[in-house]
């Protein structure tokens, strides 16, 4: 693979974070994560995926091992973003205030400069026209959308997401996951993307990486071609790296 | 893109309003026959028609009074908003000092506040700033309570989201726990504001008849010992007026602070 202009690759060496349950949620996981690469982690509930996530953008500590990225960045300096679940937006604060936010957090930029590179990042996502909406005013896709706009104001290297489409209908589901493509292709940003769905993770992912029980049972390379689009949904190649997939998810490797 | 929804306030208000209209005018009637049919006498339970008459013959008094009683219950509620917020801040800034704190506020709150009024008027003197004092104390509970747990209450992924990009103390207290607890602040003010006006004329009645100092507490011990229960009754009836008035402006000011909190006028599809 290429190496992206601005992009980072992660390495994830005998990774573990125990609760103080004394769960291991995490336990002795290798990975590297290409830069400017889209890697899916998948695996039933309660495998550990979001908190490998959380350990990718320093949210866990880890017990044992280390997370490290090449170029290195931080979160601090709007080098890693994060898409939550829910879009996670403060209602008192606009669209456009919503996606200001971690380049005042960061301290980037003057307040001019800030505004003008929320609003270009709106527009991107396609809402150019709900700058000064308020969350409580948008729908559930627009404010998915305007979260990553926020994520991707800092121009990250890497950008984590952690079940970001979950609670959408497929159709909006279908419309990001194309917007999540199309950004990708422009930036080459490096993805991990935490999903249930195994159709979501073979339409956008390079590789796919099965989780269960806290520890990393395989990762699979995607050998459908980008771009990619709807139609591939469609595709002789598409259906069977989803069955190889789902065996695999499913114990059957 | 934009369907517009129809606003039910202005219906809902008008159908409330009427109704309790009605509740009204059927107490009064049920009070009238009352009075004719036990014929009460009248220092024990005049009739509506000569309380009304007593409001207006003594309408200058009862407003003047009114007036500084609202003007003692405002003020003691915006001390208790001023430093009842400050201490929910030091409270969510330091896990020790709520617990070494804490406690005590809850107890100023069981300690009834007939039991300290006196003292407090002691302390204070017979005047107007013994009666905020007195109110400010009756309304900073709900006040630090609810701002307390707004500013620990904001949610996780929003704690996370600032985590990572690397905020501070400062940048989370001002960009995040204080603009998420403004809306538990309205609302400990909302219960305040009943609150205020019965602490400004508890300690109005402690403060009694001694000074110059006119509030409508000070006028009801003044006509309870004349024996004036038709007058006492538009007392009690300002004082009504005015604590809803109080719970109507808090109510507005809600509004008003929190339409960027809760804008909705708007589906957006």
């Amino acid at each position: 693979m290429n190496e992206a202009a601005h992009a980072s690759a992660i390495h994830c060496e005998s990774l573990s974070i125990q609760y103080p349950g004394g769960t291991w949620a995490v336990d002795q996981v290798d990975l590297s994560v290409d830069s400017g690469e889209i890697l899916s982690l998948i695996g039933p509930s309660g495998c550990g995926k979001t908190t490998l996530l959380r350990l990718m953008a320093s949210l866990e500590s880890p017990t044992n091992g280390s997370v490290s990225l090449s170029p290195p960045v931080v979160g601090h300096d709007g080098g890693i973003a994060f898409v939550f679940q829910q879009p996670a937006l403060l209602p008192w604060r606009t669209a456009l205030e919503n996606v200001v936010l971690p380049l005042e957090l960061i301290g980037r930029g003057s307040a001019q400069e800030r505004r003008d590179c929320a609003s270009r990042m709106l527009n991107t996502v396609g809402l150019g026209e709900a700058l000064s909406h308020f969350p409580s005013e948008l729908s559930g896709g627009m404010k998915m959308r305007v979260s990553i706009a926020r994520a991707l104001v800092t121009e990250p290297n890497v950008l984590l997401l952690d079940e970001p489409f979950a609670a959408l209908d497929d159709m909006l589901r279908n419309q990001l996951g194309q917007l999540l493509l199309t950004l990708w292709e422009e930036k080459k940003f490096t993805v991990v993307m935490v999903t249930h769905n195994i159709a979501e993770s073979v339409l956008l992912s390079n590789r796919i990486a099965v989780m269960r029980q806290g520890k990393l049972k395989k990762v699979l390379d995607n050998p459908l071609p980008y771009p990619r689009c709807e139609s591939i949904r469609t595709t002789a190649g598409f259906g069977e790296f989803y069955g190889c997939v789902s065996h695999v998810l499913r114990g059957q490797e | 893109m934009k369907t517009p929804t129809i606003p039910s306030f202005s219906r809902e208000a008008v159908t409330s309003l009427t109704l309790v209209f009605l509740v009204a005018c059927l107490a009064l009637i049920v009070w009238q026959l009352l009075v004719a049919y036990y014929q009460f006498p009248e220092a024990v339970l005049p009739t509506p028609q000569q309380c009304w008459a007593t409001t207006v013959a003594e309408r200058d008094v009862l407003f003047r009074a009114t007036l500084s009683t609202g003007a003692a219950a405002i003020s003691g509620l915006v001390v208790s908003v001023v430093i009842g917020s400050s201490m929910a801040i030091l409270f969510s800034q330091s896990k020790s000092l709520r617990l070494a704190l804490f406690p005590y506020v809850i107890l100023l709150q069981t300690v009834p506040i007939v039991a300290i009024a006196p003292l407090l008027i002691i302390w204070s003197g017979y005047n107007f700033r013994s009666v905020v004092i007195v109110t400010a104390m009756i309304c900073l509970f709900p006040i630090v309570n609810s701002v307390t747990g707004g500013l620990l209450a904001t949610k996780q992924d929003s704690e996370d989201l600032f985590r990572l990009y690397g905020a501070g103390r400062w940048k989370r207290l001002f960009r995040l726990q204080i603009p998420s607890s403004i809306s538990f602040l309205m609302l400990g003010t909302k219960t305040s504001s009943g609150l205020a006006v019965i602490g400004a004329i508890v300690a109005e009645f402690f403060i009694g008849n001694v000074t110059k100092y006119d509030g409508l507490g000070t006028l009801m011990t003044r006509w309870i010992s004349q024996l004036k229960t038709d007058a006492l009754v538009s007392a009690v009836f300002a004082s009504a007026i005015l604590g809803i008035l109080m719970f109507g402006a808090v109510q507005f000011i809600s509004a008003v602070v929190l339409r960027r909190w809760t804008k909705s006028a708007t589906a957006v599809h």
